[in-house]
């Protein structure tokens, strides 16, 4: 049986697909984008986070921690990371949750077990699990297995993806999806490129051949202000749905609520001065994408 | 809303409440007149007579329903007989910070002169604390438990539909049939079944009496009055106090005004907790809305005004003054009249019609503490009547709250109720099942858990006081496993229910033989027909109930001892002692320990949900099925109203992180902030529970407003309720509000003064709490999503 690295399983939850859902997050992404508001997703290994606020200053980490890869440094925690061996004993004598291990090898037996805990409001609702990340397909095998899984207990499925991924991948678990809810950041390949660090080229190719297997899809656009909410971009966007015959679009403004996560792993943030984007604006944008005669949702 | 209710609402919401001591005097006067005389009942009755007769009949301007219990409205009487307010009473309530009363010189003078003199010493109150052991005492001082009947009547009852279908005329006439039936040769009760029944002849004929002052009343205001239109509803107010409640409504108004006769004649009687209810309203009035419409004498917008001007009238009615314990237990002005909407019909069929939908209408329009309300949900009711529903609990009004009519029949059902009197039936007070019109199902008093869990620890001592009050079931120190741990409370347990219960018993006795209630008694099926009181098994149906307090709190404090001490042995026994008897002070570390690290209820772990259900057997086996005095059974519910405030502030720092003083878990709901997996986690946890064990349980859930936004918010919110009576949850309820607006209410109350919110069973001003349950509601999890 597969196993996988995950970092959260959310029950109850109520934007990522129809009804009430439970959302298994999967770790590791290819994609690198600026705003990315789970950056605990990004890398596929585990990690050991601060909570400074959590924390009493006790010490009990520093004398757990074998390798002596933790100590003070000008006051405050300092990990030297090239010593830790994410052993997680300073987790382990933590008692305030101020240290947190990110990420959890968990077979898929594991976690059915907790999606099936939810089975009486998947069904009452029309719900079921999505799979998001991170980026899902970057652990193909343990998704479709976590899949087949689902199907054999008649649970809904979603999968939330970037769609960048060898298509062998996606074909693998298309048929095992109910419903894809798949991002499309940019047109434009120069922009993708800078703001995610790849190309789109995969993504919007994965896109038509998924098109072509008459899957469900629901197209979802982040809305980075300054980034990608130009009239041009929206448009385009709304275009490339009109000509692969899709309708759904959701829009997530985006939120700045990543900024203390950042803080927590010790990195910069390299939105931590955005703002939100406005109401209107977002009107403007939901305004254009209807005139297309798409079905524009807010949110997800 | 129209003008007239506006004003109605306005003069409701503004009136300070006060203290009359109108009924104290008359009640006095009667007791001096009769008391040895006659027999007890037929004492009673008179002096109900004397009250209706003499009473101020108070008609305030533009009402269509009338009646006060008071001299005018908010102006709330005493109970002498039940609880004898010292002059120190009577200051406090009127100088307390919340819930208080006003009270003037004159009030003061005659509680003084008159009142005292005639009572003190003689009070039910007094009677009762009289007849109980040293070791009651003990234990009530402890706050192991607390007594509903130590300044209240017993009265956990609700209307059925029997006062729509016979006038009071008709009633008395069932009365003087079973008078004649009576077998002076064989009945060796017969004498006491006469004095019974001829008192409830009295107390009939007395609110006839009572109906028709208010006939003349009007009769008289008409006369004077020159606005034409006024005179008009004077004039239709005099001739419906003529008709009901001696005969049978006819129309919609009448009926509203013939349960609110009966409703004041059941308030005025006795102090009864709860105050009396219309039940199940929508479906006892829908056959008049629907005659009213075919016969054109009745609008929508007319019945709408009717409904209004009728939940003016409980709104005007606070519950009255509580003092000691039974304010902390419940400190509040509401009555807990709480009405049903929705459910079922007593074929079994959908009972959700037109009015239903009005009564939600009428609670986002009044926005006032009273009457409670709640919606029973069946799953033969359509989806539709829960959105609507959620429309109106998204508002942040702390209403209706949500039960689940399934749930309740089977429980009504499991304790051998017919299935038609099991559909009739629906909750009352907080979240109590009971069935309406033919049960007395009496709440005698919370227990506290977790105190007994604390007293466990201690080897039987309470170690506030020293005082050795439970048995010494051996120093916990010294046990080498959970189980010895549970044996010794549970013996505890027994301890203490025991005292609980023999100290009921003579309580139920001393009403039956003192304090009968022979008015309630003639609503209630099968008074009548037995000749016997309310009080005294008269009743189709006996039940009473304890209710257990602070379930999530035991629960995680038992966790931490089994995970921490007996099975991974991150704590030793002392160490967990010391911190706990230091109340964490340089022990934050452990607290933390205990907070974080240790399976809880509330996240669907089986580990903790697992010592909940222990926990809820044991107090279940203990109870359930022991004899009352009436010839029906102790049960339990699961409910706290604001007794887990009360409770807590006599317990020490707990396992469970928990530090000294601090407040309970309330209802079945987790401990504050020990959920962290989400509201399917807590309903699956609290679903763990058989509720259909239980007469009632009590879930709270908060919600920040966000999270039911939009049309998909109602339909998730809705979804969330289905799937927990499909685990036979029993209720649930919905604070919708944000924390940021709760803590701005606390810091400038006088600009949130009509914040309403969820306390536990019933809502309330948020103004009116104290610091600690405002504190509480606070930091009740957020279940803000993502």
């Amino acid at each position: 049986m597969a196993s996988g690295i995950i970092f959260n399983i959310q029950r109850y939850s109520i934007h990522d697909g129809p009804g009430i859902r439970t959302t298994v997050f999967l770790k590791g992404c290819p994609l690198n984008c600026w705003w990315c508001h789970n950056p605990e997703s990004q890398n596929i290994h585990q990690e050991i986070v601060f909570w400074p606020d959590r924390c009493l200053n006790c010490g009990d980490c520093l004398k757990a921690c074998a390798k002596k890869a933790l100590t003070i440094r000008n006051d405050a925690f300092f990990t030297d990371k090239s010593k830790c061996e994410l052993c997680a004993s300073c987790v382990k004598a933590c008692f305030t949750e101020a240290r947190e291990l990110i990420g959890k090898q968990i077979s898929t037996e594991e976690a059915m077990e907790e999606i099936k805990k939810d089975i009486i409001f998947y069904d009452q609702s029309g719900g079921g699990v999505t799979f998001s990340g991170g980026e899902p397909l970057m652990q193909g095998r343990f998704l479709q297995e976590l899949l087949l899984a689902c199907q054999k207990e008649y649970i809904h499925t979603t999968v939330d993806t970037s769609g960048y991924a060898p298509w062998e991948v996606l074909k693998g678990i298309s048929k095992l999806t109910n419903l894809f809810l798949y991002d499309i950041k940019l047109i434009d390949e120069r922009k993708h490129i800078k703001f995610t660090g790849v190309s789109n080229r995969l993504v919007l190719d994965n896109l038509q051949r998924l098109t072509e297997e008459k899957m469900k899809i629901i197209i979802r656009v982040p809305i980075i202000p300054h980034i990608n909410d130009d009239a041009d971009n929206i448009l385009q966007t709304g275009r490339l749905m009109q000509s692969l015959g899709l309708k759904e679009i959701n829009l997530l403004p985006y939120h700045g609520t990543a900024a203390s996560k950042y803080e927590r792993r010790a990195e910069t943030y390299p939105l931590k001065n955005q703002g939100t984007p406005s109401e209107d604006k977002m009107q403007d944008i939901s305004s254009l994408l209807t005139d297309l005669g798409l079905n524009v949702k807010v949110g997800g | 809303m129209k003008e007239r209710v506006a004003k109605l609402r306005k003069e409701s919401l503004e009136t300070v409440p006060s203290i009359s001591l109108e009924r104290a005097r008359l009640v006095t006067e009667a007791y001096k007149m009769y008391e040895g005389k006659v027999s007890v009942p037929v004492l009673r009755a008179l002096t109900f007579k004397y009250l209706m007769e003499n009473k101020t009949i108070c008609i305030n301007e533009g009402e269509l329903i009338v009646g006060e219990r008071g001299p005018s409205p908010q102006a709330t009487p005493t109970y002498p007989e039940l609880c004898c307010h010292s002059l120190e009473d009577m200051e406090v309530m009127h100088s307390r910070e919340t819930i208080s009363f006003f009270v003037n010189e004159e009030a003061k003078k005659i509680q003084e002169e008159v009142i005292i003199p005639h009572w003190k010493g003689k009070s039910m109150r007094d009677l009762l604390l009289n007849s109980m052991t040293d070791q009651w005492k003990d234990c009530y001082a402890a706050g192991i438990f607390t007594e509903f009947m130590e300044q209240r009547s017993p009265g956990h009852t609700v209307a059925d539909d029997k006062i729509y279908q016979k006038g009071l005329i008709d009633l008395m006439q069932d009365i003087v049939k079973s008078i004649k039936g009576l077998d002076f040769f064989n009945d060796t009760y017969a004498y006491e079944k006469q004095e019974e029944l001829n008192a409830m002849l009295i107390c009939a004929d007395a609110v006839l009496t009572f109906a028709r002052r208010h006939a003349e009343k009007a009769a008289e205001m008409a006369e004077l009055e020159t606005d034409p239109i006024r005179k008009k509803e004077l004039e239709e107010i005099a001739e419906i106090c003529e008709r009901v409640p001696a005969r049978k409504p006819t129309t919609f108004r009448e009926a509203l005004q013939m349960y609110w006769f009966i409703h004041l004649g059941v308030i005025t009687e006795l102090n009864t907790w709860d105050s009396f209810c219309p039940g199940k309203l929508d479906q006892h009035l829908y056959p008049f809305y629907k005659a009213d419409m075919a016969q054109g004498i009745l609008s929508p917008e007319g019945a709408k005004e009717l409904l209004q001007c009728f939940w003016v009238k409980f709104n005007n009615q606070p519950a009255p003054p509580k003092v000691g314990i039974t304010l902390e237990e419940s400190g509040t002005y509401t009555d807990f009249c709480n009405i049903n909407i929705g459910g079922l019909k007593p074929d079994g069929t959908d009972g959700v019609n037109e009015l239903s939908y009005m009564l939600l209408e009428i609670i986002n329009e009044m926005r006032i503490l009273q009457p409670s309300t709640n919606i029973q949900v069946s799953r033969k009711n359509p989806d539709k009547f829960i959105q609507k529903a959620s429309e109106v609990i998204r508002k942040g009004l702390g209403q209706p709250s949500v039960f689940n009519t399934d749930a309740v029949i089977e429980e009504l059902l499991r304790q051998g109720k017919s299935i038609e009197d099991a559909r009739c039936g629906g909750i009352s007070g907080c979240v109590e099942t009971g069935a309406f019109g033919k049960e007395a199902y009496i709440l005698t008093g919370y227990f506290n858990l977790v105190k007994v869990l604390e007293i466990t620890l201690y080897n039987g001592m309470d170690p506030r006081t020293g005082k050795l009050i439970g048995i010494q079931t051996g120093n916990p120190r010294y046990f080498t496993s959970f189980e010895q741990l549970m044996d010794a409370f549970k013996e505890q347990l027994k301890h203490f229910i025991d005292i609980k219960i023999q100290g009921n018993n003579i309580i139920e006795k001393l009403y039956a033989l003192h304090m009968p209630s022979p008015f309630l008694s003639i609503i209630i099926s099968d008074c009548i027909e037995k000749g016997k009181d309310y009080h005294d098994g008269g009743a189709r149906y006996n039940t009473n109930y304890i209710q257990g307090v602070g379930i999530g709190s035991i629960t995680d404090s038992l966790s931490a001892f089994k995970y921490h001490v007996f099975e991974e042995k991150t704590l030793t026994m002392d160490e967990l002692f010391t911190a706990l008897e230091d109340d964490f002070k340089g022990n934050e570390k452990i607290r933390q320990l205990l907070l974080n690290l240790t399976p809880k209820y509330g996240n669907d772990n089986d580990y903790a949900d697992n010592i909940m259900q222990t926990v809820f057997d044991a107090f279940y086996a203990e109870v359930n099925g022991r004899k009352n005095m009436k010839g029906g059974v102790y049960r339990i519910n699961m409910l706290p109203t604001t007794c887990h405030v009360y409770f807590g502030s006599v317990i020490g720092a707990t396992p469970d992180g928990r530090k000294n003083g601090d407040v309970l878990s309330e209802g079945i709901s987790p401990v504050q902030g020990a959920d962290r997996k989400g509201p399917t986690a807590v309903i699956k946890s609290a679903a763990k529970m058989d509720h259909l064990r239980t007469g009632g349980t009590l879930l709270n859930q908060k919600f920040t407003p966000q999270v039911l936004e939009g049309n998909e918010g109602l339909i998730k919110l809705t979804h969330l309720i289905r799937s927990y009576f499909k685990l036979d949850g029993h209720h649930i309820q919905f604070n919708v509000i944000s924390a940021e607006t709760l803590r701005n209410a606390q810091a400038e109350p006088e600009k949130y003064r009509d914040l309403i919110v969820r306390v536990a069973g019933y809502s309330d001003y948020f103004r009116n709490l104290n610091k600690k349950l405002q504190d509480e509601i606070i930091a009740r999890t957020e279940h803000d999503s993502m």
